[in-house]
């Protein structure tokens, strides 16, 4: 059986191998890879992962493109059947895109790309997502992003912080998104965008594996 | 039929390119600039039937994000048309 996972791969996504290898690695079965045009999702998943990267060279807007390409219809339909799916950074995007989640990453305040480790404050650790981060305080967590503002009205802040729907803030300002959040969840909590990179903190050549416990959250919640 | 459509960041969004760019000006010693903000013109060739119901719905769907844009679409002169 095992833990049976996807990772979608868009024209210009660059972390998909990266966020394979963290999923094998982490829950000991490696994950099916599918390609953005393919219109069907192989069945019985049990978790979604949109990848990091410039989908579509970032035409347009960062993930606007991919947001409408054919497996995006099958990923919103999983979504919306309760099936866990996992957006980083460009993936973050194509899931405010797409509408999944609410808001929009803007291009960061200070214009520049910001990559470094940043901390990270797991605000809710109820989700399915990020159990695993329950006591843990702050933790440490890789971004790479130009466009990671996050920005929704403040209607829409106070609602999902209301509904306890911030899975992530930087510890610290980052990039200028409001009330810094840096991961979102969906109304049901199986959608889960967010700017920092969990796939590459899962060993310790990697410098850090606080990233880990992210997936170790989502397999947990299978059992 | 060519059409015209202005994506605009809606008021209230800060425009981070914008605001680079007015610095930029100031810099270069251009007095009396009070703000900048940067938007996308994007120009179509569209049969001459497509209803305005349709534009809208391609800039709603796609062409502008709902969340911090705004637009507006301008009908140019039809194919042909002196």
């Amino acid at each position: 059986m095992g833990f049976r996972a996807a990772v979608i791969t868009f024209p210009g996504s660059n972390c998909d191998r990266d966020m394979a290898c963290a999923l094998e690695l982490v829950s000991g079965t490696a994950p099916i890879r599918v390609w953005h045009g393919d219109a069907e999702l192989p069945d019985n998943l049990d978790f979604i992962a949109l990848p990091g990267g410039f989908s579509y060279g970032d035409y347009l807007r960062s993930g606007a493109m991919a947001a409408n390409s054919p497996i995006m219809r099958s990923v919103i339909a999983a979504a919306d059947r309760g099936v866990p799916v996992l957006g980083v950074c460009n993936g973050f995007q194509v899931l405010t895109e797409s509408g999944l989640l609410p808001g929009a990453l803007m291009r960061n305040a200070s214009q520049n790309f910001i990559c470094r480790t940043v901390p990270l404050i797991a605000e809710n650790t109820q989700s399915a997502f990020t159990r695993a981060y329950a006591g843990k305080g702050t933790v440490h967590i890789p971004v790479a992003h130009h466009d990671g503002n996050y920005f929704a009205d403040e209607e829409t802040l106070d609602r999902i912080e209301g509904d306890g729907r911030v899975a992530f803030r930087y510890a610290e300002p980052c990039n200028g998104s409001r009330r810094d959040i840096a991961g979102v969840l969906s109304a049901g909590g199986n959608v889960l965008g967010m700017m920092p990179h969990p796939e590459r903190a899962v060993e310790d050549a990697q410098g850090g594996t606080d990233g880990r416990l992210l997936f170790e959250s989502a397999i947990a919640a299978l059992v | 039929m060519k059409v015209r459509i202005l994506v605009r960041l809606k008021p209230g969004v800060l425009d981070p390119q914008g605001r680079a760019v007015h610095h930029s000006l100031d810099g270069m010693g251009f007095e009396g600039v009070e703000d900048v903000r940067i938007g996308r013109m994007i120009e179509m060739d569209v049969a001459d039937g497509t209803s305005d119901e349709a534009l809208n719905s391609m800039c709603e769907k796609l062409l502008a994000n709902m969340v911090i844009e705004d637009f507006t679409i301008e009908k140019l002169e039809t194919a042909g048309a002196a």
